[in-house]
């Protein structure tokens, strides 16, 4: 079980928001730590992994149950 | 990546409705990405960063003209000025955060709005006409040096 040092619930929000939000929320986390972040925005599926992909973040996990996507995110750059 | 790579510009030419949400839109993204991303406004593109009690009012006929663009408008399906009412309420019902928080947002990542001075002289704005937080006005060389150093350029 990954230990989860916080959990962002972007529920509700539409795009641009729950990538603007995880950013927001990784940017108080040391390296090493993982964000949990909730989203209902079907586009979470294609944005936070690339976005996680690009700035060099690991993204350990992703989830979908009913309509509810997600994602756990360790921090790997500062 | 290196210093240009982080950068981004988008010339923001136009004020209608559907075109200012994906300029603030991409310019938030940008800025998650931890890119430092300035926007140029210029044309049509100045009018969102009016204050919003500031009209166009002209001191000539054809500046007077100008005063139409203070209405809110879309480039396509306008209906006459009814159109952006209606995207707003679906974008709303949809979740979607209207334009202005999305700047208010983009305002606080740290994303560069520059209004242009040139178009500031053709609608007789000053300083004073626009919002707070954003940067000195500028030109086309100051906005190129930006480009210039920008991975992604956008005209919208």
């Amino acid at each position: 079980m990954t230990d989860v040092s916080k959990t962002l619930d972007a529920s509700g929000l539409a795009c641009p928001m729950p990538i603007v939000r995880t950013r927001q929320a990784i940017d108080r986390l040391d390296v090493g730590q993982v964000l949990e972040v909730i989203s209902t925005d079907r586009g979470s599926l294609q944005d936070i992994p690339a976005w996680a992909e690009t700035i060099g973040h690991k993204l350990l996990d992703k989830r979908e149950t009913s309509g509810r996507y997600t994602f756990l995110i360790e921090k790997a750059v500062g | 990546m290196s210093d240009t790579e982080n950068r981004m510009t988008i010339i923001c030419w136009s004020g209608d409705l559907d075109r200012v949400w994906p300029q603030y839109i991409l310019a938030t993204t940008g800025a998650s990405y931890g890119m430092q991303v300035t926007l140029f406004c210029t044309f049509w593109g100045l009018f969102p960063l009016k204050r919003p009690e500031v009209k166009i009012t002209g001191d000539n006929w054809m500046t007077k003209m100008l005063g139409v663009a203070n209405n809110e408008r879309l480039s396509h399906l306008n209906f006459g000025g009814m159109g952006p009412m209606m995207m707003r309420t679906i974008a709303g019902r949809h979740n979607v955060a209207p334009p202005e928080e999305l700047r208010d947002i983009a305002l606080e990542l740290g994303v560069k709005l520059a209004p242009c001075q040139m178009t500031m002289d053709l609608m007789g704005l000053t300083r004073d006409d626009l919002i707070d937080g954003i940067e000195e006005p500028l030109g086309a060389a100051a906005a190129m040096a930006n480009m210039q150093r920008s991975s992604i350029n956008l005209f919208i």
